[in-house]
C-alpha cells in the first residue's frame, strides 16, 4: 500500500475558491449541451428556436402566424462557390432573420427574453408549447456573440399605432443579465411582429439535419403556419398557409398524482404555509378530490390534517409512495393539443403534394407518469416518394421537428419495431421499411420526456411506445388495404387487357384456319371473357365488353370502363388508353379512404 | 411443300401421298382450332392439350432402350394471365402452318418466326420477341396435333455432313458420297424416305463424329476409304436430320455405327442423345434414337491407354460435374461400364477433347487410334 497521501489544502482554503457559476458561463463551456456542438447544428438551432418560439407566441396570442425565415450568407461564400470544396462544409458567416407578425414584446421584456437564459414563461407551468426550457432564443444569442462578437438585433411592436423599437443587445456571460448596446425607436410598416437579427459563425448544408429540412418539417406539423424562406442561394420557399384554423389553445393543468417528483411535492407543500396536506392535495393536484385526499394520506399513513409546512423526511417519502399508488383519473386532455387528423393529412399534403395516398390517426389522449399525451401518426403514401429507399420518418415533439438521434429515439424504434410486411412494404429485419413512404410521428405532451437538453430523441417510456406502436398500426392497416385494393384493382385491370390484347390475334388465327367469321369467334371470346375476368370494375353502369359490330352506347362517358380495343368503334377515342380513367378510379377511391 | 414436290416423280416410300398427308394434317389443326371454338362458345376456357416435355414426363423405356414422352398433359389455356400469350402464338403458328399446306410450300422454322411475328393490335408487344419463343411452340404444336415438322411444312437449318462408300437419292438427285471432295454431303433437314433414300451401299460401318474439324480430318486423309465405312458429323448437337438419316442408316442398311465424341459430360450427352433420344424431343425417340449406336471414344480410360500427355488436361468446372453426376443418374447410363466411365472422368478431375491426339500426331486418330479401338473392339454401348 502506499503511504497515506498528505493533505495537500484545507476545506477552508477551497471554501474560499467556492462560488455561483453564472449560467451563461456555464453554457459558454458546455454549449453543446445546447445543440450548439458544431457550426452547421448551430445554425440549424438558431433558426429552430427562433421559429419555436414565433410560433408559440403567435399561438398564444391568438394570431395565425406568417414567418419569414432568412439566412444570409455574409462572406467566405464566394470563396466556396470558387474552391468547390463540397465535402468539407465551409465555416463563414451568416446573418440570419426570423420575423413574425406574432405580439410582439414590450420594451422591457425584450433584453430579458434574448439575453438572459433561464428566462421565461413556459417553464414554470404544465402546459403544452414548442419551448420548455427558456434557454434555446437567449443561448442562440450568446452563441452568435461569442462567434462574431456581434450583438442579437431586435425589432419589436406590439400593435397598430404603437412605436416600434429596435434594440441591440448582448449578454453578460458573467452575471447573466442583459447589455443593452444600442436602442432605438423606429418606424415599422408591420402591425405586430417580432423580428430577431444574428449574425453567427455557422455552416449551411441541406440533407437531414439542415434549416430547409427542418422548415419544411415545420410546415407539415403546422399547417396554420404561412412560412417564407430565403436560404443564402437559390429562390426563396414559399409554404402558403392551408388551415385557417389556429390549435385550440392548449389549458393549463395541475400536476397528476402519478408524474410529480418528489422534490416538487415538496416545494408544493412549503410554499402553502397555514394549510393542511389534505387541502393542498385537494388544491393542488388535478383529479384529487377529497376522499381520494383521504385515500392517500391513509395510504402514506398521515393524518389528513397535518400541515403542509410539517411534512419532512421519512413521510415525504411515504406521501410521495402513496401519491404514485392511489387510484385516480386520468389527466385532463385539455391541456394537450394535438394536430389533428385531417390537418395531419393537409400538411403532409403540403410537402408531398404529388403523393398517391395519404392517412393519419391521433389517439385518444393517454398517460405516462402523469403527463397526458397524444401520439399521431401520418403516412404518406407513392407518387414521386423514392420508391426503392427507407421510407423517411419526420419526428414531432409538440409539432417541433426532431432532427438529430434518429437512433436513439423513442419513435424510430416504434417504426422499426412495427412489422411493416404485414401491411404490404418490404422490411428487412429490425429496420425502416422500404417503399414510397414517408411517415410522420408526432407526439404531443405537456412534458415531452426527452433523451438530453439539447431536445433531440424521445425517451423511450413503455406508455409512450405502445401508443405510437398502436398509432403506426392503425395507419399501417389502413395503408395496407390500400395497397392490397391497388394491386387487385390493377392486377384485374391487367388480366382484363392482357385477354383483350390477345382475342383479336386469336380470333384472326382461328377464322383463317376455320375459313369462317372472325368477328364471331372474337364475339364469342368476349362473352366468356367475364366469366374469367371482373369486366367492370367500377360502379359506372356495369358495362359489359362492347360487342365489336354492336352499336356502342350513346351515353358512354370516357369514365367507362375501358371497352375492349375495337378498332371500329371511333366513337371512343379514349378506350385504348387505359390509364386514364383507371388513375381517375384511383383518385376517387382515395378520396373516401381520406374521409 | 417444296422439297416433295421435287421428289415426286420418284415414288414416296413414307406414310401415304404428300397430299393424304397434308389433308391429314390439316384436319388436326382444324380440329384444334374447332375444339377451342366450341368450348370458347359456351363460354368455358378453351384450352389446347399438350403433352409435357420435360424430364418429370420422360420415361425410359429398358426393353426398346430408348427414352419415351409419357402422357402427362398440360392445358394451355387461354384466359389464364400466364398461359395466354402463349395461346395465342400456338395458334398463330398453327395457322402459320395451315397456310403453308394450302399452299404447298414449306419453311425454315426461322422463316416461321418471321411469318408469325407481328405488333399486336392496340400495344408494342409482338406475338413472338425471339425465335426462342417461336421454337418450342412449333414443338409444342408438333405434340398437341401429333404431326411430324415436316407435316407442318416447317424445317430447320441445315446442319451436319455426310461422305463415305454409299451413293443416294437427295430429292432426285442421285449422289455418290464418295464422290464429294473436302465439304461432303450436308444434311438436309428433313431426311424422312420421302426426301432421301439409299440406292446402294458398300460401306461396313458409320462412323460418326460430333467435331466438324474431326470429320476434315478424317475426311482428308479419306479415312472412310481406306476403312470402308460412311464418315458423318453433326457439328455439335445432332439435328433431327441427321438423327433420323443415322438411324435409318442403322435399320436400313444394317450396319455398326460407332461415336466418338469429347471427353466431357456434354459429348456424352451427344452420344445419349444419339442413343436414345433426347428429353425435349422425347416423342420422335422412336423415329430418331438409334440404340445400338456404339461410344468409341473418347473414354476416359484413353489418357492413361493412349499415354497422353498432361498438356491436354482440362480441369473440369463446377458446371461439368454437377452434369456428370446428373447423367450418372440417368437409367440409360445405370450399367456399370458407364458408370464407370463417368466415374473415371470424375476421378480423373480434367476432361480432354478429340483434338488432343494431335499431339501424338496429325494422324494419329485416323491411322492408330480408331483402328486399333474398332480391332480390339474397345467401345460401350
Amino acid at each position: 500500500m502506499a503511504e497515506k497521501p498528505a493533505r495537500r489544502t484545507t476545506a477552508e482554503a477551497m471554501g474560499a475558491k467556492q462560488r455561483d457559476i453564472s449560467v451563461s458561463e456555464f453554457f459558454t463551456k458546455n454549449r453543446h449541451l445546447l445543440g450548439f456542438d458544431n457550426p452547421a447544428k448551430a445554425l440549424l438551432t438558431t433558426v429552430k428556436e427562433a421559429v419555436d418560439n414565433s410560433l408559440d407566441a403567435c399561438e398564444e396570442a391568438g394570431i395565425l402566424p406568417e414567418l419569414l425565415v432568412e439566412i444570409v450568407e455574409l462572406r467566405g461564400g464566394a470563396a466556396a462557390q470558387e474552391g468547390e470544396t463540397k465535402k468539407v462544409i465551409p465555416e463563414s458567416r451568416f446573418r440570419v432573420i426570423i420575423e413574425d407578425n406574432g405580439p410582439g414584446i414590450v420594451k422591457p421584456q425584450i433584453p430579458k427574453i434574448f439575453a438572459k437564459l433561464l428566462y421565461g414563461s413556459k417553464f414554470h407551468r404544465l402546459r403544452q408549447s414548442r419551448g420548455q426550457q427558456g434557454i434555446g432564443i437567449s443561448a442562440a444569442g450568446l452563441y452568435a456573440q461569442l462567434t462574431t462578437g456581434k450583438p442579437v438585433v431586435i425589432t419589436s411592436k406590439t400593435g397598430k399605432g404603437r412605436p416600434a423599437f429596435r434594440m441591440g443587445i448582448r449578454i453578460d456571460t458573467k452575471r447573466n443579465q442583459p447589455d443593452i448596446v444600442k436602442e432605438e425607436q423606429i418606424e415599422w410598416e408591420r402591425d405586430h411582429g417580432t423580428r430577431v437579427e444574428m449574425e453567427l459563425v455557422a455552416a449551411y448544408r441541406g440533407g437531414r439535419t439542415g434549416v430547409q429540412e427542418y422548415l419544411e418539417q415545420t410546415a407539415v406539423a403546422n399547417p396554420h403556419l404561412g412560412l417564407e424562406f430565403r436560404p443564402p442561394k437559390g429562390e426563396p420557399l414559399l409554404y402558403p398557409r392551408v388551415s385557417d384554423a389556429l390549435p385550440r389553445e392548449p389549458q393549463e393543468i395541475k400536476p397528476h398524482p402519478h408524474g410529480i417528483e418528489l422534490g416538487m411535492l415538496l416545494t408544493m407543500l412549503h410554499d402553502s404555509p397555514g394549510k393542511s396536506v389534505k387541502q393542498v392535495l385537494v388544491s393542488d393536484f388535478s383529479r384529487v378530490s377529497p376522499a381520494i385526499a383521504d385515500e392517500i394520506c391513509k395510504l402514506a399513513n398521515i393524518k389528513p390534517t397535518l400541515k403542509a409546512t410539517d411534512v419532512h423526511g421519512d413521510v415525504i417519502d411515504r406521501l410521495h409512495r402513496a401519491l404514485g399508488q392511489v387510484k385516480v383519473m386520468a389527466p385532463p386532455a385539455t391541456s394537450v393539443v394535438p394536430i389533428g387528423e385531417e390537418l395531419l393529412i393537409e400538411g403532409l399534403k403540403r410537402r408531398f403534394p404529388a403523393a398517391e395516398f395519404y392517412i393519419s390517426t391521433t389517439r385518444p389522449p393517454s398517460v405516462y407518469r402523469g403527463n397526458p399525451f397524444v401520439v399521431e401518426v401520418g403516412l404518406a403514401y407513392g407518387g414521386d416518394l423514392p420508391g426503392d429507399e427507407p421510407a423517411e420518418i419526420m419526428r414531432f415533439a409538440n409539432r417541433v421537428p426532431l432532427q438529430y438521434q434518429p437512433k436513439a429515439c423513442a419513435i424510430s424504434e416504434s417504426v422499426y419495431d412495427t412489422n411493416w410486411k404485414s401491411y404490404n412494404l418490404p422490411q428487412p429485419k429490425g429496420s425502416l421499411p422500404v417503399g414510397p413512404l414517408a411517415i410522420a410521428v408526432h407526439l404531443a405532451s405537456v412534458w415531452v420526456p426527452f433523451t438530453s437538453e439539447a431536445k433531440e430523441a424521445v425517451a423511450h417510456y413503455d406508455e409512450l411506445l405502445r401508443e405510437m406502436k398502436l398509432a403506426l398500426q392503425e395507419c399501417g392497416r389502413k395503408l395496407g388495404s390500400h395497397l392490397r385494393a391497388r394491386d387487385r384493382a390493377m392486377g384485374e385491370q391487367k388480366r382484363l387487357s392482357l385477354f383483350q390484347r390477345y382475342i383479336p390475334e386469336v380470333a384472326q388465327a382461328m377464322s383463317e384456319i376455320l375459313g369462317s367469321d372472325k368477328e364471331k369467334i372474337e364475339k364469342s371470346f368476349y362473352k366468356a371473357l367475364p366469366n374469367f375476368v371482373k369486366v367492370d370494375t367500377d360502379d359506372d353502369g356495369g358495362a359489359p365488353p362492347p360487342a365489336p359490330d354492336g352499336a356502342p352506347a350513346a351515353e358512354k362517358s370516357e369514365a367507362a370502363a375501358p371497352a375492349a380495343p375495337s378498332p371500329k368503334s371511333k366513337k371512343k377515342p379514349e378506350s385504348k388508353k387505359t390509364p386514364p380513367p383507371s388513375s381517375k378510379k384511383k383518385r376517387g377511391e382515395q378520396l373516401t379512404l381520406l374521409h | 411443300m417444296a422439297a416433295k414436290k421435287k421428289s415426286a416423280p420418284s415414288p414416296s416410300t413414307g406414310k401415304g401421298t404428300t397430299k393424304e398427308t397434308d389433308a391429314k394434317t390439316l384436319s388436326k389443326i382444324q380440329k384444334l382450332a374447332n375444339e377451342v371454338y366450341r368450348v370458347v362458345s359456351k363460354g368455358s376456357n378453351p384450352a389446347i392439350e399438350i403433352r409435357v416435355r420435360a424430364l418429370s414426363n420422360v420415361a425410359f423405356n429398358e426393353k426398346r432402350r430408348i427414352i419415351e414422352l409419357g402422357d402427362k398433359t398440360q392445358s394451355r389455356e387461354f384466359f389464364n394471365t400466364a398461359m395466354a400469350r402463349k395461346f395465342m402464338q400456338t395458334m398463330i403458328v398453327a395457322n402459320g402452318c395451315k397456310t403453308l399446306i394450302d399452299a404447298g410450300k414449306t419453311i425454315s422454322i426461322r422463316q416461321m418466326y418471321y411469318m408469325s411475328k407481328h405488333t399486336v393490335a392496340g400495344s408494342n408487344e409482338n406475338t413472338f420477341e425471339e425465335q426462342n419463343e417461336s421454337d418450342p411452340v412449333i414443338e409444342d404444336l408438333e405434340v398437341s396435333t401429333d404431326s411430324l415438322r415436316e407435316e407442318l411444312h416447317l424445317f430447320a437449318n441445315r446442319k451436319g455432313a455426310c461422305v463415305g462408300n454409299l451413293v443416294i437419292n437427295d430429292a432426285g438427285d442421285e449422289i455418290d458420297l464418295a464422290r464429294l471432295g473436302s465439304g461432303g454431303w450436308a444434311i438436309p433437314s428433313i431426311c424422312e424416305p420421302s426426301t432421301v433414300r439409299f440406292v446402294r451401299n458398300k460401306a461396313e460401318y458409320v462412323l460418326f463424329v460430333e467435331k466438324e474439324a474431326m470429320f476434315s480430318r478424317f475426311n482428308e486423309d479419306k479415312f472412310w476409304r481406306s476403312q470402308n465405312c460412311i464418315l458423318m458429323t453433326s457439328s455439335g448437337q445432332a439435328t433431327r436430320g441427321a438423327r433420323r438419316l443415322l438411324q435409318r442408316m442403322a435399320n436400313e442398311l444394317k450396319i455398326p455405327v460407332y461415336v466418338v465424341v469429347d471427353n466431357d459430360p456434354w459429348g456424352l450427352y451427344i452420344y445419349s442423345v444419339l442413343k436414345q433420344g433426347s428429353i425435349s424431343l422425347a416423342y420422335e425417340s422412336m423415329r430418331l434414337a438409334v440404340p445400338g449406336v456404339r461410344f468409341v471414344g473418347m473414354s476416359a480410360l484413353d489418357y492413361k491407354k493412349f499415354k497422353l500427355s498432361k498438356s491436354v488436361e482440362i480441369k473440369l468446372n463446377d458446371k461439368d460435374i454437377a452434369r456428370a453426376k446428373e447423367m450418372k443418374a440417368y437409367p440409360w447410363f445405370a450399367d456399370k461400364k458407364w458408370q464407370r466411365e463417368i466415374d473415371e472422368t470424375l476421378s480423373n478431375g480434367f476432361k480432354m477433347e478429340v483434338d488432343s491426339f494431335l499431339t501424338k500426331g496429325v494422324s494419329f486418330i485416323s491411322e492408330e487410334y480408331l483402328p486399333k479401338k474398332l480391332k480390339d473392339r474397345d467401345w460401350l454401348t
